[in-house]
């Protein structure tokens, strides 16, 4: 079994390997300088395949359940076409689960939104529940960063101001828009539309089965290099300038 | 005159019960669902409806409230209304919801229901056959056959509930088998979980960036797929794809470590949210009530047989009102954890299907538990089952259970603190 081998690797005092050893060839990148981008959502939604689309610029196959978190990369080409183009590793970080888990699952998951520089919110057009609990979800998320002491507000209603403060740079977007009859399409998209305003962020509506709706060119693809683009994504908390990550003529 | 008035106090409670079962479909097990089939909900609440007046008319019985012949013309009504919802209406439509899941079959969805059904009544009567339930001189539908049949269902379902909870509410509740949690372990583990997922990114950057040359070079990482890919794969693959393939196989194996290191830290601030909750007044409370119950229960599985009928009957009466509230909980959790929003429908039907047998049968078994001169009544109304055959199947089956959990619990308590103990 391929986890015998990890258990005899001691559970405390990992040996501190540097980020440079583990990716030969990209010794230039610090290890501060992560992009870390969450993907929250209900379950069932679509988060996995919309991961793996994004990353892998294929179809998932055979999705299943996520338990806890996972993780994929993507490379991205920060203002591509301009003197000042640059390439960098954008990690979505997919949490599983449900905004109606047990306390234990939430205080778990809370781990994984440490550091966070981007959100990406994932909500299911055939379903307005998945869409309500998005502000739930963002909540969640931004409160664990907001308020440093850890308390969770309770309170779960959404509040404008506190989406005022936020600065950090939020996504929405809507799957399965296949499955939505085109007499309906013009209602659910007035709906979509109130909800990105709400969160003060763009939209983009898709079905994660079809590549097509992401192809180089269209306006969703243009959407989400503006995301990626975003400044705030790449404020490292190292004071050097962010500097060229990796070099695209390198062997692997 | 008094037929009138207590049909309408029937009904009256009846639509409360009604009433409770929609809201805690809507509140609870759909809260994060849309609700499009309105069917699910309405078939769910009347056969909790029907489920709870069943109850309702054995109190009734003992406190000798409404007149004799009314109960008995409720009871026998409330029975044929519950078969009906078990044994046509429910697997009906758990036949159609799943059929028109699969989208082949969407076309002739009442056909294939329809023939799902009929296999469903095909088992159930081949049900009937090896356990001796019946005289032979009923006829064929006649309502003690079918009752007989989800008796048997339903008492076996009770028993392994029980017998299960039985031995899981003293391990849960009493403090005694509480381990110990400290917020050092909690963060010991975070670290690992934390740790885990950065080696997976690393390993995930190497992977993007060899297949981005790749594609830059004009090559195509083929997956090896079947037997002949595989042999394929061996000569003529190109060394990217080689080298993709293994670091897949390496992230595969700590995705596995970091989905186990989630599950570890996920349980242990349960087991610390339990030790705090053990420290206030309700937690003292209800670990005073675990041993109690534990006491009780143990007398159960020995069975002591001089213990006065009348003081078993008001433990009957608690034992109804915490299974009631019991198996709404669990029905819960299970509905959360394996529901997603194709299967909801699906997966609330057979909940439904599950909790009337669970009402029927525990009727059956509540008999025992009765003093002598109530139990006429439902002698009379369920015919002439051989209730001593449920009774001793309910022990045979608990006792299983029991012994089945106690084994269970012990290992995975044995197991757990060798996980988290830190070298």
């Amino acid at each position: 079994m391929k986890l015998k081998t990890l258990s005899s690797i001691p559970s405390s005092g990992w040996p501190t390997i540097p980020e440079q050893a583990l990716t030969p060839g990209c010794g230039k990148m610090a290890s501060l300088d992560r992009v870390k981008v969450l993907v929250l959502g209900d379950s069932g939604v679509g988060k996995s395949s919309l991961v793996h689309l994004l990353c892998q610029n294929q179809v998932l196959g055979n999705p299943s359940w996520t338990v806890g978190c996972s993780v994929d990369v993507r490379v991205h080409d920060y203002k591509e076409g301009t003197p000042e183009e640059k390439t960098y590793y954008i990690e979505l970080w997919d949490v599983g689960g449900s905004v109606g888990s047990a306390s234990s699952v939430k205080s778990t998951r809370a781990v994984f939104y440490n550091s966070v520089n981007g959100i990406i919110l994932v909500h299911d057009l055939t379903n307005k529940k998945s869409s309500q609990n998005l502000y739930r979800w963002s909540l969640e998320a931004l409160n664990r960063d907001l308020v440093p002491t850890g308390v969770l507000v309770t309170n779960g209603d959404y509040d404008r101001e506190q989406f005022a403060d936020n600065q950090i740079p939020l996504l929405v977007i809507g799957t399965k828009l296949d499955q939505i009859h085109e007499a309906k399409r013009h209602e659910v998209l007035t709906r979509t539309a109130f909800l990105a305003e709400d969160f003060n962020a763009e939209e983009i509506n898709l079905d994660c089965t079809n590549p097509r709706y992401l192809a180089a060119g269209s306006s969703n693809a243009v959407k989400l290099s503006r995301f990626f683009d975003k400044r705030f994504l790449y404020l490292f908390t190292s004071p050097q300038p962010p500097h060229k990550a990796l070099n695209p003529g390198d062997s692997v | 005159m008094s037929f009138l008035i207590d049909s309408s106090i029937m009904i009256t409670s009846q639509i409360l019960f009604f009433g409770f079962g929609w809201l805690f479909f809507m509140r609870q097990l759909f809260k994060d669902y849309e609700v499009r089939q309105y069917v699910v909900q309405v078939i769910f609440s009347v056969t909790f409806a029907f489920s709870c007046t069943m109850f309702e008319l054995i109190i009734f019985e003992i406190l000798k409230v409404l007149n004799s012949s009314s109960r008995y013309f409720h009871w026998k009504m409330n029975l044929c209304v519950i078969l009906l919802i078990l044994v046509f209406m429910v697997p009906f439509y758990i036949g159609y919801f799943i059929v028109s899941n699969i989208r082949l079959l969407h076309r002739q969805r009442l056909l294939f229901s329809c023939l799902l059904w009929l296999t469903f009544m095909y088992f159930f009567w081949k049900l009937g056959d090896p356990f001796p339930i019946l005289s032979p001189k009923h006829g064929i539908l006649s309502i003690e056959q079918l009752i007989s049949r989800v008796g048997v269902i339903g008492v076996t379902l009770m028993a392994l509930l029980s017998g299960f909870g039985a031995v899981n509410c003293p391990y849960t509740y009493m403090s005694y088998f509480l381990r110990n949690v400290t917020d050092a372990d909690i963060l010991a583990l975070e670290r690992r979980l934390l740790q885990t997922m950065d080696m997976i990114i690393s390993k995930k950057k190497r992977m993007a960036m060899t297949r981005r040359t790749m594609f830059q070079k004009g090559e195509v990482h083929n997956k090896p797929s079947g037997f002949w890919g595989m042999i394929k794969s061996v000569t003529t693959s190109a060394p990217g794809s080689e080298n993709l393939t293994l670091i897949q196989q390496e992230v595969d194996a700590l995705e596995e470590l970091s989905r186990q290191l989630f599950l570890e830290t996920a349980d242990l601030y349960a087991t610390k949210e339990r030790i705090e909750y053990s420290k206030t007044f309700k937690g003292k409370y209800f670990n005073f009530l675990g041993y109690f119950f534990s006491i009780y229960c143990v007398w159960k599985i020995f069975m002591v047989k001089f213990w006065s009928q009348h003081i078993s009957f008001i433990l009957v009466g608690i034992i109804i009102v915490t299974s009631i509230r019991g198996l709404l909980i669990t029905l819960t959790k299970f509905f959360y954890a394996i529901s997603s929003s194709k299967s909801s429908n699906v997966i609330v039907l057979l909940l439904a299907q599950i909790m009337g047998m669970y009402f029927v049968s525990s009727v059956l078994l509540i008999r025992m538990s009765m003093p002598l001169e109530y139990r006429t009544i439902i002698t009379e109304v369920l015919g002439e089952l051989q209730f001593n055959f449920y009774h001793r199947w309910f022990d045979v089956i608990f006792l299983v259970s029991a012994l089945s959990s106690i084994l269970f619990l012990y290992l995975a308590h044995k197991q757990a603190p060798e996980k988290h103990m830190a070298p």
